[in-house]
């Protein structure tokens, strides 16, 4: 094993060395915003896993309020060439208390998914094909809310400037798995921490269709960070999501077992 | 039947078993109280079809399902569900019935639940053909989805070949039926309390199972099989000491292997469950076979539409129990708003080949409020054979609205 970990060390650093090297030859915006991509994703290698609570509240056009409330795992996957999993269980409104929705993420190919219904007992394995249609009736399609990959988009850096009271990278990104809602997306990137503080989505009309703030970021670990905030607005129906997390637990040694199918009948 | 006696042994066993692992939630020491409470009104348009039977067109009932869990600690939970209803025109149906009372265990590779239990195995929406650990509570419902607690301990380890799954089922739970008096009854009176068993063990055969499930790429599948008390009664006719021809149930031993397969590819589900049952007349084979594909986001909304088609096949003969999808084709569609309520719709019909034979059902639910729901169901057969499974209820076409409030 220790073989294998210091043989990935040299190979992370030939990689990172030849990385930077290829940028400093040929820095087209095409190749800046793929490291940008890569820097995001390399400063949340090795989380392990997480968990949290969180609410989502919707509110429609009208101003009025419903509230969804749900629990969070996630279990990173060390392998690059596949996505991270996760587990969610509802709490609230009380009539799909107890459903659990499983995912494993993958970078192009549909992910996996299956459905807990608690009142026949039955875990379904569901289509995975809707990525861009709305979860629980929120503002967020499946493809906003599953783990950053760097492979499911294509990359171009726009500009830098200012966002908020920070430095930001703004780059564009285009979905490259199948089913997406969206032609393409524009992240807002702050230079100093990678963090992701803004994202507008078009939809297959070109048409600006969502802007997603995220902010109230905390650091775990003294490495990690995660915003317990995020808001969605839908610029074209007026409605938004807002979805308000606790604090995060990090490697609580979530047993990889609870990742499966048949564990969802059993998971509260 | 409940295990009073034996639930200090069990949490005794719970904390000694309690290693400090972490499961995926945890949220020891903190009685949640859920479930919900609903009344429920079902019309019947047409007359009766029996002499002495309820003329009532209104049949309005109450049902009480609370939900009582209580973690011990990371890794064990005790949860408790009861269940009843009160009926005002079916006897029978009144009644109460403990759904869960069971203690589960969660280990790193392995899991544990001693109790009172329901498990649900398969994956075509026409008929559960697999699935046979829970007996069905068939004055809930037609369509077999409710069932009756059953007592069992099941130990399932989980490895990379998939979950393996013992089930011990000590104890069988007699299936229910409608009053002689009321609606949805067979074509004959069922002497309900009066079933005979081929075991001389009766209800106290001890009935096992085993099952295999896994996961691999697109393709979940689960091989079972079950040796015990069939949860689908023989009929017999009989004649009652006042001269009657009624119906006795009669419970076989019988040995059932079953599979349960679907593919999982883009919008298309395909589902496959099959079995084969010794026991009861011939041994025979029974399929039920189709697809599902979801058209998402119909018309640029967030609505879906799923059609569903699954061909049912049943080689039974008349020596085992009557059964609906013997030789036939279903057909359905479900809707699924995707909005702040998460509104639903299920339309299905059941059509049988060579007697056409038909039967319809809708299901629609709504959630009205953070806790309030609406429910609405519709049930319509048409050209039902005088021998036929629903000709005892051909009149008892009925619409039913439910709501429920929820805790």
């Amino acid at each position: 094993m220790k073989m294998i970990s210091v043989s990935n060390t040299i190979l992370l650093a030939l990689v990172v060395a030849g990385v930077t090297t290829g940028a400093a030859l040929a820095a087209t915006p095409e190749t800046k915003g793929l490291e940008i991509a890569k820097e995001i994703d390399r400063r949340d290698i090795g989380f392990g896993d997480s968990r949290t609570d969180l609410q989502m509240h919707l509110t429609n056009r009208h101003g009025e309020k419903s509230v969804r409330k749900l629990r969070l795992a996630t279990l990173e996957n060390s392998d690059p060439e596949a996505g991270d999993k996760s587990l969610t269980v509802f709490s609230h409104p009380r009539d799909i208390k107890g459903t659990a929705f499983l995912s494993f993420t993958k970078i192009l190919d549909p992910d996996d998914q299956w459905l807990f219904l608690p009142a026949l007992k039955r875990v379904k394995r569901i289509s995975s094909a809707n990525k861009s249609g709305p979860f629980v009736g929120s503002e967020f399609a499946y493809e906003d809310l599953v783990s950053f990959e760097v492979g499911k988009y294509s990359y171009k850096w726009l500009r830098d400037e200012a966002c908020g009271d920070q430095e930001c990278f703004v780059i564009e990104r285009f979905p490259k798995y199948e089913n997406s809602g969206y032609t393409r997306q524009i992240a807002w990137v702050d230079k100093a921490e990678y963090r992701i503080q803004k994202v507008d989505f078009y939809d297959r009309k070109e048409t600006l269709l969502k802007t997603l703030v995220q902010s109230k970021f905390e650091q775990y670990l003294g490495k990690y960070w995660r915003p317990l905030q995020m808001v969605m607005k839908n610029h074209q129906t007026g409605k938004a999501t807002t979805l308000v997390y606790s604090a995060y637990e990090f490697q609580v040694g979530i047993n990889e077992n609870d990742f499966t199918p048949n564990r969802l009948k059993r998971i509260r | 039947m409940a295990p009073k006696g034996r639930y200090p042994v069990v949490l005794t066993l719970a904390a000694l078993l309690a290693t400090p692992i972490n499961a995926a939630f945890s949220q020891a020491g903190e009685l949640e109280i859920g479930g919900s409470a609903a009344v429920e009104l079902r019309v019947f348009p047409a007359n009766r079809s029996f002499d002495g039977q309820e003329r009532s067109t209104l049949s309005p009932s109450l049902v009480l399902e609370p939900e009582f869990i209580y973690p011990l600690n990371d890794d064990d939970t005790v949860t408790f569900t009861p269940f009843a209803r009160f009926d005002t025109h079916d006897e029978r149906r009144s009644h109460f019935d403990i759904r869960e009372l069971n203690w589960v265990h969660l280990d790193n590779s392995w899991d544990m639940t001693v109790g009172f239990g329901k498990v649900f195995w398969g994956v075509t929406e026409s008929r559960h053909l697999v699935d046979i650990i829970n007996q069905t509570d068939a004055i809930e419902g037609i369509d077999g989805e409710d069932k009756l607690g059953q007592p069992l301990l099941n130990v399932n380890a989980i490895s990379d070949w998939g979950t393996f799954g013992i089930f011990v089922l000590p104890g069988f739970r007699e299936r229910t039926f409608a009053d002689d008096e009321a609606r949805l009854r067979g074509p004959k009176p069922v002497q309900a309390d009066d079933a005979t068993y081929d075991s001389s063990d009766e209800d106290k055969h001890i009935d096992l199972a085993l099952r295999w499930s896994h996961s691999i790429g697109d393709v979940d599948i689960g091989v079972s099989h079950f040796h015990g008390t069939s949860r689908e009664p023989v009929m017999k006719s009989v004649t009652r000491a006042d001269g009657v021809s009624v119906f006795q149930p009669h419970y076989d031993i019988i040995d059932q292997s079953g599979l349960d397969a679907q593919f999982t590819s883009g919008s298309w589900l395909w589902k496959l469950e099959a079995m084969a049952r010794a026991g009861q007349g011939e041994r025979f084979a029974a399929s039920v076979a189709g697809v599902e594909y979801t058209f998402y986001q119909i018309a640029e909304s967030a609505a879906d539409i799923g059609v569903l088609a699954e061909y049912l096949y049943d080689g039974r003969d008349n020596r085992a129990p009557v059964t609906l999808g013997d030789n036939d084709i279903f057909i359905g569609a479900r809707l699924a708003l995707n909005d702040e309520q998460d509104t639903t719709a299920l339309v299905g019909a059941i059509v049988d080949h060579e007697n056409q034979e038909t039967i319809i059902s809708f299901e629609a639910e709504r959630r009205l409020s953070d806790h309030w729901k609406g429910e609405v169901e519709v049930r319509w057969s048409a050209h039902v054979p005088d021998d036929g499974f629903f000709s005892g209820a051909r009149n008892d076409d009925y619409l039913m609205v439910r709501l429920a409030r929820f805790f």
